[in-house]
């Protein structure tokens, strides 16, 4: 493997942090975390397959297992609210109005949509790679895939205002 | 990319089309940014894990123990032992942490604005902050009579676990490191040695347990003194 190859996988995975967290820091924390692992497990990475593959299915499993924390937290009394981790977020100048609703859409997602969505739209995995990353059947990649799709469309047609009034978006605190 | 379900309406399709562009759009500049320095120093380490391949990297410590097997009779009093049985394992992890000292001062030392995370001016707090992360109690070095002032340190991350980084910078702005934490696996006491391969000239030891290199574009007997000078004030009970 070369230098550069490792490389230039962290871009792919910083866009895919931040899509999936909603928060810049966070994402580049999750990506940092990731390259960590990869040091202390890179024995059990089979020399010659998919790095960029592994990569992910690290990042994928260390974001569930801190998603896990937050969600004990979060039982016991403080809640994230969207609002609060979607400002972080930097959306481009095109039309930052747009893709701050498409992020905020996207974190009303059930993560394990959200993954699957961002995977094979954004990162262009095969199903294939997306069932290995995520660690479930291809089955279910494709339901979660047609989920997700009717979901954001759902989310997208609903007018910002009704939105922000939605249940899901209650203040939890 | 189309969904497996049952055919959508038009209407739909065009819907996801247009949502699969502008999902590929969202945080599509954080793909031209430049790499935050310490993602890039991970990346650097993951890459210096994985550069030998495993088989030669075995095939090379078979050889290594083998020739110390069978050499240690006549090998043993010479330096010549030491030299060739190093040369040919090749990576010891030693010489993984001098690389790693390497890199660090490569990705901090062009740092303009944050060369460190914590300044010279709060070097109390810097000691203890750094001692506490690293597990002892740590000196600092003082090579004011060598030229070298103190910029302050940052904390970064080791093998198995935290390590620290000291900068010191002369009148010129020439920066030298001090590069020092625990090594894993655990390796006896070293001599001063000087590591040409590495990213930096550095001199590095390990005493107790922890290594320290000491790295900077300066001549090698420049660096050889002022290693000496912080071997002798760290040590010192």
């Amino acid at each position: 493997m070369s230098r550069q190859s490792i490389v230039d996988h962290i871009p792919g995975l910083r866009r895919y942090a931040r899509a999936l967290t909603g928060d810049a820091w966070a994402a580049d924390d999750l990506v940092q975390d990731t390259l960590e692992r990869a040091c202390s497990r890179w024995r059990l990475w089979l020399a010659g397959s998919d790095l960029r593959a592994w990569l992910f299915t690290l990042m994928h499993n260390l974001f569930i297992s801190q998603l896990r924390v937050v969600q004990r937290h979060t039982a016991a009394g403080h809640a994230v609210d969207i609002d609060e981790v979607a400002h972080g977020l930097q959306a481009p100048a095109a039309s930052p109005g747009l893709l701050l609703d498409l992020q905020r859409c996207l974190l009303r997602l059930p993560l394990e949509q959200r993954a699957v969505l961002l995977l094979v739209c954004v990162e262009e995995m095969s199903y294939a790679e997306v069932a290995q990353v995520t660690g479930v059947a291809l089955g279910t990649v494709m339901s979660r895939l047609a989920r997700a799709r009717a979901r954001m469309r759902e989310l997208l047609d609903e007018p910002a205002d009704a939105s922000r009034a939605a249940p899901a978006l209650r203040r939890l605190k | 990319m189309t969904t497996p379900q049952a055919p959508l309406p038009p209407d739909a399709a065009a819907q996801d089309a247009r949502l699969d562009a502008a999902l590929r759009a969202l945080h599509r500049e954080v793909l031209a940014e430049p790499l935050p320095p310490p993602l890039r120093l991970a990346a650097e380490r993951l890459h210096a894990l994985q550069q030998p391949v495993a088989l030669g990297r075995q095939w090379l410590g078979r050889a290594a123990a083998l020739l110390l097997a069978f050499g240690v009779g006549w090998l043993a009093h010479g330096q010549l032992g030491n030299f060739s049985t190093e040369a040919l394992a090749g990576r010891t992890p030693e010489r993984e942490f001098v690389r790693q000292a390497g890199f660090a001062y490569s990705v901090y030392q062009p740092e303009k604005r944050h060369p460190v995370e914590v300044l010279a001016a709060e070097q109390e707090h810097l000691v203890q902050w750094l001692s506490k992360r690293l597990g002892r109690p740590l000196k600092i070095p003082n090579l004011e009579a060598q030229g070298f002032a103190l910029v302050g340190g940052r904390l970064l991350p080791g093998e198995a676990g935290a390590r620290a980084q000291f900068m010191f910078q002369s009148a010129q702005g020439q920066r030298i490191t001090l590069y020092l934490g625990a090594l894993e696996p655990a390796v006896q006491a070293t001599q001063f040695r000087f590591e040409p391969d590495a990213a930096v000239p550095s001199f590095y030891w390990v005493e107790q347990g922890f290594g320290y290199a000491l790295s900077g574009p300066v001549e090698r007997a420049t660096l050889m003194a002022l290693a000496h000078s912080v071997y002798a004030q760290i040590s010192l009970p």
